[in-house]
């Protein structure tokens, strides 16, 4: 009641609502409702109100239905032509043909996603590839991580034990078993392939990290590993804090068909590119702020594109925050053997080993495409202790399993101890050869890298090279390296670098003799880059 | 005679016949909204339950990280995605829970002569031998490659194009033709190869619906489809009930009675899924039912995804026709349909992982060549199918053989079951046979199926899949698989299943 006597001092104070102007001599006030003759009375209080509101709710709830029906964007027409088949005439509908079917927003959005320029570099090396020999004016590539140095101790294995290892289902000396590899195998991967990729991991680690088999699972690559444990720590909508720069492709493999947001958190030169708690606690704030929930952090360690390593501090500093907010942190450890400097590799394994409750939080990526130098092979490894993510990986591996007799290749190549040992020893100091002549090479040019110690790359600071101090100007710069001087490397920009005129070198793809081409053909670029300052 | 409403002083005279009722509804509908907002920024309700009990936090002796500690102290475990958690859950379904049994108490005639006998897993071992011997002869020059005998390393080792490489699309199209057996060529450059025909289906999933749309499928149907399909990319099934009345034969009324109820729900159908040859039951689609099912997706404006994954493994007298043959042999928006295929079943390999998606829509191919990043097939195995798939004579000899085989084992078992006067529709495809047990089942409804099943798991000792786990309407159905057993398993099978019955 108090409702209807401020309303009617409202009515003295505004003189002008009324229709007709004759409504103001009245003692008796007229209000009209549609349902009038039904609610009278004390109830038309509510009556008379809640009425309305529930037909209006129901015709919302009305269009609501009409509206999510399908309306296929108008395309290009096909003509459906004449139809001079008997058999289906009779089914065929009097309302004639329709739209050609499209396809879901979200395949079109992967169809329409314009490449960064390191898929284009990619691909523009894949079409016109340098080959020192049938063809030296191809492009050379600087874009692929992918080590060529040890190849050939790979193929020396092969050829000896390749068919025996396949035959023997991976055992050393078992009679042949067809069983083996051509029959259904655990998605997850064959548990004699975990016991070897577990120990091969250790070996890698160079420390006394024992790595259980049973808290593997195994998926074809590193890129699979990554998505599944996307699906499986964040739902659609939540976010990832990602430090710049960081792997292009984290973009397609986190975010693509999960849904899942990526938080760059940028990195500075001044600090070495080194990771810092101030920058995440401010990108999860911000992040928070935009009403997104964050799930996680996803480091590289080595990183990459940078090459350098997290020190333990950091490591533990960043458990602390991760804890703190209640996150999980994924570690991408896909480099952990491609070591070059004298600094000390510490694995987020370590965290696992403990017996706090961190270790639920903490997932280790895992692959041989790099340490192994077998990207072919597409072995991929998650290794956590959550028994949740576990399970649920072990399923979802289902679209993503390794074929058997690449697993029984595996498993007999890593088996063998003293051809391992030598290989990972052989290759480190191969790639610490290549990274100093690369980098000393670089030099000369007067283009200095960032220090590294880890990856198949360097880090290069080309700011002196470009124009324009901007995304532009490296761009420009990329473009020219990579048509005029034929060397595919990748812009700073594609990895989401917050400063301009850094690139990304790898190394590992080319020989030695190589290195004076490639040296040659970016002076000819750099000089026609200083000549008009 | 008064009325009072909310608005009384604001809407008087003739304009309150209409705003009298506008205003009290948008504010309502303001609420609504308001009320929407707030539910779903809520956080994820009833957290699992910390599966490590009580871990303490306490006794933290590094020293590095103590200055970074929260004062706020710790919190809970920390959750996994609300999707992570329901597929981690136990599995739920017959079809899985058999597998997993018998996987781990397997049926050897000598080793274990009281284990499980696995009649679930639609896998084929009748032509092993055959495959054994060729790879005895040709892995090392499959692998090796080359005429000079020299190991190509680097077409092995190295990155390779994500979705196959372009040797092996043309020997899998090349196969795929001489396995359905008729005129039909397959394009190369349509292929799209990935690690099993499991990640096919989904990418497939992921490129023709978007989260909430829905596809038609007829029923029964593969359990696995409620996890390729549903599990990662959140579209839904809608099941098409296929009756014994019919032989299990497709309606396009069925079908269209489907559509049109989900659409009622407010369910967006983006396509039909058929298997052809069907699985479970092994019939075929005649080239009749084919074209009406291409008109009704015409009509209907929806993608076609035909699973032809048993397509080489027929017996009947009845001839296989492919999607790819009536699209080719007519006008037809060839756009909306796309095959899936493989080689887990007409080779025999499904440890190699090798799944083909056949798409005649371009956005389709260029989706699914980019997602198949998420599932390659390793080169070695490339390598090694290269060789097997090229070599014409070893093919049509394997395929020969191979079918000659499944059928007299289909003869053999479902002859076996018949003197237990158990009867198995015409079928005359697939690894299996789908066998009428509905006079064995009391009471006569899932419960007594699944009572049955279980006997026959635990008593009986062999793991059948239950109609109920395909989504068959009518209970009493089982699906058993017979290209797992040797000859001579068949009477202990059939020993078995009468032991069951008698009791």
């Amino acid at each position: 009641m108090t409702r209807t006597r401020s309303s009617e001092s409202d009515e003295d104070s505004s003189p002008t609502t009324t229709g007709g102007g004759g409504g103001r001599g009245r003692t008796e006030m007229r209000v009209i409702v549609p349902l009038q003759g039904v609610v009278q009375g004390r109830g038309g209080l509510v009556l008379g109100s809640v009425i309305p509101c529930a037909l209006f709710y129901l015709l919302q709830l009305y269009f609501k239905r009409h509206r999510s029906e399908p309306t296929p964007p108008p395309q290009t027409l096909t003509e459906v032509s004449e139809l001079n088949r008997s058999l289906s005439r009779t089914h065929l509908s009097p309302r004639g043909s329709s739209a050609p079917a499209c396809v879901s927003t979200r395949a079109n959005s992967i169809v329409k996603s314009s490449d960064s320029p390191f898929y284009v570099g990619l691909k523009r090396v894949s079409e016109d590839p340098y080959d020192e020999l049938s063809n030296p004016e191809g492009v050379i590539q600087l874009g692929l991580a992918e080590n060529k140095l040890s190849l050939d101790l790979a193929r020396d294995w092969l050829a000896e034990t390749a068919k025996d290892s396949i035959l023997s289902g991976g055992g050393s000396s078992g009679p042949l078993s067809m069983a083996g590899i051509a029959n259904y195998q655990a998605s997850d991967g064959l548990v004699e392939l975990k016991v070897a990729v577990a120990g091969f991991m250790s070996q890698v680690m160079e420390r006394s990290i024992s790595f259980n088999p049973s808290q593997i699972v195994l998926t074809a690559g590193a890129t699979p590993a990554i998505e599944i444990l996307s699906f499986c720590l964040a739902d659609t909508g939540n976010a990832f804090l990602v430090p710049t720069p960081y792997y292009p492709s984290f973009d397609r493999d986190l975010k693509w068909r999960t849904g899942v947001e990526i938080i760059p958190v940028p990195c500075r030169s001044a600090d070495n590119f080194n990771l810092s708690i101030s920058a995440l606690d401010l990108a999860f704030d911000q992040g928070k702020k935009r009403g997104l929930k964050v799930r996680g952090i996803v480091i590289s360690n080595p990183s990459n594109p940078v090459g350098n390593l997290l020190n333990r501090e950091t490591i533990y500093t960043l458990v602390d925050f991760a804890r703190e907010k209640n996150i999980h942190i994924i570690s991408n450890e896909i480099f952990a053997g491609s070591t070059h400097g004298s600094e000390e590799f510490v694995s987020m394994a370590e965290i696992i080993d403990s017996e706090d409750l961190d270790r639920d939080r903490v997932h280790i990526v895992y692959g041989l495409s790099k340490d192994l130098c077998l990207p072919g092979f597409k072995v991929g490894v998650i290794y956590s202790s959550n028994e949740n993510v576990l399970a649920a990986a072990k399923k979802l591996s289902r679209f993503s399993s390794i074929s058997a007799p690449t697993q029984c290749l595996v498993i007999s190549m890593l088996s063998d101890i003293r051809f391992i040992q030598k290989f990972i020893q052989t290759n480190r100091e191969r790639l610490q050869r290549m990274y100093t002549k690369f980098v000393a090479g670089l030099k000369q040019l007067g283009i200095e890298c960032m220090r590294s110690s880890g990856g198949f790359y360097c880090w290069a600071d080309m700011r002196g090279l470009i124009r324009s101090y901007s995304e532009k100007g490296e761009l420009e710069l990329w473009n020219k390296l990579l048509n005029i001087a034929k060397i595919n490397v990748t812009p700073g920009s594609s990895c989401h670098c917050i400063e301009p005129g850094w690139f990304h070198c790898c190394f590992t793809t080319l020989t030695e003799q190589d290195i004076s081409v490639v040296m040659e053909r970016i002076r000819k670029v750099s000089e026609t880059c200083k000549s008009p300052r | 005679m008064r009325l009072i409403v909310p608005l009384q002083g604001v809407v008087q005279g003739r304009g309150g016949l209409i705003l009298g009722s506008i205003i009290p509804g948008a504010l309502y509908y303001f609420f609504q909204l308001y009320l929407k907002r707030c539910r779903s920024a809520k956080p994820n309700s009833n957290p699992p339950s910390p599966s490590s009990s009580s871990a303490q936090l306490a006794d933290l002796s590094r020293s590095s990280s103590r200055s970074n500690l929260s004062s706020r102290g710790s919190v809970g475990p920390v959750r996994v995605s609300a999707r992570a958690n329901s597929i981690a859950k136990p599995n739920a379904s017959p079809y899985y829970i058999g597998l997993e049994m018998a996987s781990e108490d397997p049926y050897d005639r000598f080793d274990n002569p009281d284990g499980i006998m696995q009649l679930g897993l639609s896998e084929n071992r009748l032509s092993l031998d055959l495959i054994e011997t060729w790879i005895l002869e040709n892995l090392e020059r499959s692998m090796i490659g080359g005429a000079d005998g020299h190991l190509n390393i680097s077409g092995i080792a190295t990155y390779q194009p994500l979705d196959g490489m372009m040797e092996m699309k043309i020997a899998v199209a090349g196969f795929m033709s001489q396995v359905m057996g008729t005129t039909v060529s397959f394009d190369p450059s349509r292929l799209v190869l990935t690690s099993g025909a499991t990640p096919a289906i989904e990418t497939l999933c992921f490129c023709l619906a978007d989260q909430g749309n829905a596809f038609l499928v007829p029923t029964p149907y593969y359990p696995g489809f409620d996890r390729d399909m549903k599990w990662r990319t959140g579209v839904e099934l809608i099941p098409v009930h296929c009756r014994s009345s019919d032989n299990f034969a497709l309606s396009v009324t069925a079908l269209d009675q489907a559509f049109n109820q989900a659409r009622k729900r407010g369910q967006k159908v983006r396509g039909i899924l058929i298997s052809n040859p069907s699985n479970p039951i092994g019939n075929m689609l005649n080239k009749e039912t084919l074209y009406s099912l291409l008109d009704f997706a015409r009509e209907k404006n929806i993608h076609i995804i035909s699973d032809e994954i048993f397509a080489g493994s027929t017996y009947g007298s009845e001839e296989f026709v492919s999607m790819a043959e009536i699209l080719e042999s007519e006008d037809f928006d060839k756009n909306r349909v796309h095959i899936i295929y493989g080689l887990s079943k007409d080779l025999s390999l499904p440890g190699f992982r090798v799944g083909v998606i056949y798409s005649f829509n371009t956005s389709v191919l260029a989706a699914a060549k980019k997602l198949a990043r998420f599932s390659s097939v390793s080169a070695p195995t490339q390598r090694i199918l290269i060789s097997m798939l090229s070599d014409t004579r070893f093919i049509q000899r394997y395929i020969e053989t191979t079918r000659e085989r499944i059928k007299k084992m289909y003869v053999a078992f479902a002859a076996g079951l018949k003197q237990l006067g158990i009867e198995c529709t015409k079928s005359s495809a697939g690894l299996y046979c789908w066998a009428d047990m509905s006079g064995l089942i009391r009471p006569y409804n899932e419960k007594g199926e699944l009572e049955l099943w279980d006997k026959l798991l635990k008593i009986g000792k062999i793991n059948i899949t239950p109609g109920s786990a395909c989504h068959c309407i009518e209970p009493g159905w089982f699906r058993c698989c017979f290209t797992m057993l040797a000859e001579e398993d068949i009477p202990v099978v059939i020993k078995r299943i009468q032991r069951v019955v008698e009791t």
